[in-house]
């Protein structure tokens, strides 16, 4: 263990300088523009967590049900156009979603062939099981349930992540966790009341035609036309019922802008279509004149307004009580798109900016004071071999800020509790290692041969106590969550630098000294 | 003049006190399930569900008035308290009826009612009851996947006697900790669950260096009955047991005296944890083996030949009374 070949010795002293380099950025941040953008030398800092530079964080549940139940409805819906088509009416009853399956019976089971032609088109991912050749059914398979799932979920990260650049949040994180929740991460947020509420909306904005065969009443007591359904108006005004047809006529994903106005004074959102959209909505205006059209938001008539014209123009206006609040909030949904399915806030989080800055400020003092302390006790304790440990230390801990930063690992408020208990843990191995070289020296040993003995005899000792640590703090790590990861994560840091400065760095020291001095005895 | 706080040839009878500290460490167990089954634990938002709000309001706080402002909203079990400064409160709602909207509702009504006594919301937290149970539940797998994955190491590098040792040892530490949570009724978080994991690692590690002194010994000492073989593995490796806890130990004051309100909790469950690790760890884990029955013929196979030539068998220490 006193021999120290050069490769090594080389090894250890770059190690111990690139943990320098690569911690300096954490420790000098207003190093020269120049050198910091030339790539020369390293720029990348820790990556603070909310915790400490503040934000808030939001974890987010998909309903993908929603969206599995919507591609149902959706094909429900395809079923009855494509049976209904003119002048081949194909006879059916019973039209429904019966659990992952869209169902129907036939009147004539002569039609059996017919239908089936038909529902040929249906999107992919359904299978088509027919009994008695009238009972229809199109179950959804497995694979595209899953696929429908994920895509929800994607989808949804991609409007999450649109809506969130449209209030102007610097370097949001958004990402999926799990199966189908989003983590959404908003750094320097002070109160996430806005942007909870703007994602906290679907805003599938839908034009359909209203129902007029039958009155409100009628329908309240349950005589409600197949195809069509009852949907109320805002709260505010009284939940007013409507009777609207099922048909989507133009979709909200048709359009390419909405932007907040006012007209009369009342604040309105006006809205552009897509050509499709805008061809669409003029063939539909026009035929329509005179009846009423209903703008309708997430399952909820904003407005039903009287068709008084053909609308040709591509563009158009909702009109309701809005506040210009609610209008601007409207305007960035309708831009960004509709989620294909509702999103639930499982969990907040969110810090301040001065308690984030307060605890970096009680970090930094506990750490600097705790690893002081230990300092000036290993130095009591040790003289110069403490010294050197001491030394040693510090090296760790720049390796563990390099590691931090190299690795873009995030540091948070657990994180710093787990830097100060290594700079605590640390000491240990190098504890272990001298009070062996004590005691091989009062045993007689010179000091070559202590020194070599002592690093021997605690090899076995240190590898096995920091790796049954390193195997709890790996296990913290991924089952752990929070607070728990950002802890384990410095605690295994912590481990493989300590382990790495006891091993070759103080030894490194001790060997060099060894060779200069050619001590008769040790000063321990 | 070098600081030493363990002397250079300590003779301490771990072993014989054993009669002192089994019914000493059956106690401290007796008690912590007591009043875990008594007092329970205090659970804090993580896995309880529920809102906890802080603020900083200008000038000290009326923690009266406010308590009573927040008590007035219809929420449920309202806390609040005095967070560290005189103008810093923390406020704490239980879980909500209903779903996740309705939690977020209770934010909004709470902000609402506060209104500009706040100076500044400096942390709020929501945990649903979706995210809670299983925050429990990925808590309770890490523990026991950390536990489980320790034990086999230490069963794959010892043999099982020193794996059933170091099970009891840590167990009564875990235990132990459970129980000063439960006495003291300090808030049961993840950051709790943090620092019982490292405290399980901790006492892993200072029964370990011990068991690797046990077990190099006991390849030395052919002759030396086993009460004082371990008394004499505790002993050499006594003053390295001390100096680690004393080195964790100023740092995790520190921790615990500047590092802030909120990681206060977790320094001083950690500070327990040293301090009953370490106990346990010449006091429990080093005795146990005796009652496990180790022996040198369970050694024998993993017999390190150069070890043994070396092994000067005169130096023989002086047998500690254990008669």
């Amino acid at each position: 263990m006193v021999n120290y070949p050069r490769w090594a010795i080389v090894t250890t002293v770059v190690i111990a300088l690139l943990g320098l380099i690569y911690a300096a950025p954490n420790f000098f941040p207003l190093a020269d523009e120049a050198v910091e953008t030339s790539g020369l030398l390293p720029s990348k800092r820790m990556n603070l967590g909310l915790d400490l530079q503040g934000g808030s964080s939001l974890l987010l549940s998909v309903g993908v049900d929603t969206a599995i139940r919507e591609t149902l409805e959706s094909v429900e819906s395809t079923v009855r156009r494509e049976l209904r088509q003119r002048g081949a009416r194909v006879g059916y009853s019973g039209l429904r979603v019966e659990g992952k399956a869209v169902a129907f019976t036939l009147r004539n089971a002569t039609d059996s062939d017919t239908a089936r032609d038909r529902l040929r088109n249906i999107e992919d991912g359904f299978d088509l099981d027919i009994a008695d050749d009238v009972n229809f059914r199109l179950s959804m398979s497995e694979d595209a349930e899953r696929a429908r799932r994920q895509s929800a979920v994607e989808q949804s990260i991609e409007i999450v992540r649109r809506r969130v650049d449209e209030t102007g949040v610097a370097e949001p994180v958004i990402q999926q966790q799990g199966d189908s929740r989003i983590l959404v991460q908003l750094p320097g947020i002070k109160d996430p009341e806005r942007i909870k509420r703007l994602l906290g909306q679907t805003a599938k904005l839908n034009f359909h035609m209203l129902d007029e065969t039958v009155s409100i009443q009628e329908a309240e007591s349950g005589t409600l036309p197949a195809g069509s359904m009852l949907l109320y108006g805002p709260e505010e005004e009284g939940r007013i019922p409507y009777v609207v047809r099922r048909t989507v006529e133009v979709g909200g994903d048709r359009l390419v802008d909405a932007q907040p106005t006012f007209q009369d004074g009342q604040p309105i959102v006006s809205f552009r279509f897509d050509a499709a959209g805008g061809r669409r909505f003029g063939e539909l205006t026009s035929q329509n004149v005179g009846r009423r059209l209903a703008i309708v938001l997430d399952r909820e008539v904003v407005s039903a307004p009287r068709i008084q014209t053909a609308i040709n123009g591509g563009s158009g206006i909702i009109t309701g009580r809005f506040t210009p609040q609610e209008v601007t909030e409207l305007s960035i949904l309708l831009r960004a798109g509709a989620l294909p399915a509702p999103l639930t806030v499982l969990e907040e989080r969110t810090v301040g900016p001065g308690l984030g800055a307060d605890s970096i400020e009680a970090g930094k003092i506990a750490s600097i004071i705790g690893l002081a302390a230990v300092v000036v006790f290993i130095v009591i304790s040790y003289g110069l071999f403490g010294l050197m440990a001491a030394i040693a230390l510090l090296f760790n801990l720049s390796l563990i800020v390099a590691l931090l930063s190299v690795l873009q690992a995030t540091l948070t408020l657990p994180g710093i509790a787990g830097i100060v208990l290594t700079i605590g843990m640390a000491v240990d191995a190098n504890v272990l290692i001298l009070e062996r070289i004590k005691e091989e020296t009062r045993n007689g040993r010179t000091p070559i041969s202590a020194v070599d003995a002592g690093y021997r005899r605690a090899l076995t000792t240190i590898i096995d106590s920091n790796l049954t640590t390193l195997i709890a703090a790996i296990l913290l790590f991924q089952f752990g969550t929070g607070p728990i990861k950002g802890f384990a994560v410095t605690l295994s840091i912590g481990i493989i630098t300590s382990m790495f400065t006891a091993l070759m760095l103080t030894r490194l020291f001790v060997v060099v000294w060894l060779r200069r001095r050619r001590p008769q005895t040790l000063p321990i | 003049m070098r600081l030493s706080i363990v002397p250079a040839n300590t003779n301490f009878d771990f072993v014989g006190r054993r009669r002192l500290a089994y019914p000493l460490s059956a106690l401290l167990i007796i008690l912590s399930i007591g009043a875990f089954f008594t007092q329970g634990l205090n659970f804090g938002i993580d896995f309880r569900g529920g809102i906890l709000i802080e603020i900083k309001t200008e000038g000290p706080a009326n923690v009266a008035e406010l308590r009573s402002t927040v008590g007035g909203l219809g929420l449920g079990e309202v806390q609040v308290q005095e967070f560290g400064a005189p103008d810093d409160v923390l406020i704490r709602i239980q879980q909500q009826d209903g779903a996740e909207s309705e939690q977020l509702q209770a934010i909004n009504i709470l902000k609402d009612a506060l209104g500009d006594q706040v100076a500044e919301y400096r942390r709020t937290e929501f945990v649903g009851p979706t995210v809670g149970a299983e925050l429990i539940s990925s808590a309770i797998w890490a523990v026991v996947l950390a536990i489980g994955a320790i034990l086999i190491y230490i069963w794959f590098r010892f043999e099982w006697q020193f794996g059933v040792g170091a099970v009891i040892a840590l167990t009564h530490d875990v235990v132990t900790t459970i129980g000063l949570f439960a006495f003291t009724q300090l808030e049961f978080n993840l950051a709790t669950v943090a620092a019982i994991l490292t405290i399980a690692g901790y006492s892993i590690n200072d029964t370990v260096v011990i068991y690797d002194r046990v077990r190099e010994e006991l390849r030395r000492y052919k002759k030396l009955d086993m009460p004082a073989l371990l008394n004499l593995a505790a002993n050499r490796t006594l003053s390295r047991t001390f100096m680690t806890s004393v080195t964790t130990l100023i740092a995790l004051i520190a921790l615990a005296v500047f590092g802030g309100t909120i990681i206060r909790d977790f320094a001083l469950a950690m500070i327990w944890g040293v301090i009953i690790g370490t106990y346990s760890s010449v006091f429990v884990a080093v005795p146990v083996l005796l009652a496990l029955n180790l022996s040198r013929q369970s050694l024998s196979a993993g017999l390190d030949e150069s070890e043994q030539v070396e092994a000067p068998e005169d130096d023989v220490p002086d047998t500690p009374s254990d008669k």
